[in-house]
């Protein structure tokens, strides 16, 4: 079991290295990260490696482009960790799909 | 009524990140019939009660979405008189040699003001594996997962939503069979070819091209409730359901293959004829209209494309 820490949101959790830190931060009841499409196509879940290692699953390019992986970014649904991990969320304003927190019916 | 123009949605064309975890989801989980695999790498598949000989269509990428929408067309006749039809609406057209995918007639393609792909074609082999036409019976071997009969059609995110909706209704004789306005605009639109209500939809959506869901129809709420099984058994990432929609009335469940692709399965909905009054959905009353039991939209299923 390896421990994922999200930086600047006080939360951490147990992963193993056969699940992906996504679902095990949602099953240790973490919701700071989206529960989106969970195969590494939608992009919410965009986070940005910050220390440790980790096998990563093939990623959507439109979302984690070969040297923004090179730079630590990820989606989270794809990190098998191989270390104790810390991560932050890293959203790519551009580009990735953003889950809105406002309710429906104030948005534009 | 007589279908002489756009029978149904034909094939999809589906970009995935992992081909050999794609061909396990759509076969073994959907239940779809593996068809071959070519040289290029591209799978195909059918749904067991179709006919012709492929259905779906998938590509390794390294970006999951949609490649292209086919529409079968009646006869080839059809097929060149749409040619012209959307030549003469200012749309380019390019032609798709016959065998570009194996036993596929030709094809015209032309790119809709959403963004996206769309072929129309006539000739298509039939299947070695086709239901029985003689004395048949219901089906020729035991569907597999969830039991998807047929691809039936994809829900597509892209701007522009009016000018596209002329391009369907005004050049291949769609109607629109419902829709949700917004004060700002459209933000939804649903069209038909057939008898079904829907065979296409579109939501507003500022990234040109984008992917919502291929849904797949299953025979019975029973089947829903069967794939329901299947996909918590084997952990297949869900989205909303089993539940029912307000627009269409369809019964369904959504989840998504493993390079997050939406899919639909889903069973019913109403019979539709052109004679029919447009649906109209407010913006508030939107949450009833995509989830009638809920009554409550998701942000998930909202936000979410490939």
């Amino acid at each position: 079991m390896f421990r994922i820490e999200i930086q600047g949101h006080n939360f951490a959790f147990d992963c193993g290295p056969d699940n992906n830190v996504l679902l095990a931060s949602r099953a240790a009841g973490g919701r700071i990260l989206p529960l989106g499409c969970r195969g590494g196509g939608c992009g919410v879940c965009r986070v940005r490696i910050l220390s440790g290692s980790a096998q990563l699953k093939p990623m959507s390019r439109a979302h984690v482009s070969v040297q923004e992986e090179g730079q630590g970014y990820a989606l989270a649904c794809r990190v098998y960790p191989l270390s104790d991990i810390c991560m932050e969320p890293a959203a790519a304003k551009a580009r990735a799909v953003k889950l809105d927190p406002k309710p429906i019916a104030e948005r534009k | 009524m007589a279908l002489t123009g756009v029978l149904r949605p034909g094939f999809v064309q589906l970009r995935v990140l992992d081909i050999d975890e794609a061909l396990a989801h759509y076969r073994d989980r959907l239940g779809l019939e593996l068809v071959g695999t070519e040289a290029d790498g591209r799978v195909y598949l059918r749904g067991y009660d179709e006919f012709d000989r492929h259905s779906v269509i998938l590509r390794p990428a390294d970006e999951p979405g949609i490649d292209v929408l086919g529409f079968k067309v009646a006869s080839e006749e059809a097929l060149d008189e749409f040619g012209q039809r959307i030549e003469k609406a200012g749309l380019g057209t390019t032609v798709v040699p016959a065998g570009e995918q194996p036993g596929l007639g030709r094809r015209i393609r032309f790119v809709v003001p959403t963004g996206h792909q769309i072929d129309l074609y006539s000739s298509i082999e039939q299947s070695a594996d086709a239901p029985g036409a003689l004395n048949p019976d219901v089906w020729k071997s035991e569907p597999r997962g969830m039991r998807a009969q047929r691809f039936d059609h994809c829900l597509l995110y892209g701007p522009d939503i009016d000018d596209v909706t002329r391009v369907f209704v005004d050049v291949l004789d769609f109607s629109v069979t419902e829709r949700i306005d917004t004060p700002d605009g459209t933000l939804a639109v649903w069209l038909s070819c057939s008898n079904k209500a829907h065979d296409i939809a579109f939501v507003n959506h500022e990234q040109p091209g984008k992917f919502h869901h291929a849904a797949f129809f299953l025979e019975s709420w029973s089947d829903i409730g069967h794939a329901a099984d299947v996909i918590a058994r084997y952990d297949v990432a869900r989205d909303i359901g089993p539940t029912r929609h307000g627009i269409t009335r369809g019964q369904t469940i959504y989840f998504f293959d493993p390079s997050g692709n939406r899919n639909e399965v889903f069973s019913g909905g109403y019979t539709y004829y052109p004679d029919n009054p447009i649906r109209l959905w407010s913006a508030d009353q939107a949450a009833k209209g995509i989830f009638y039991y809920e009554k409550e939209l998701n942000d998930r299923f909202l936000a979410v494309v490939t």
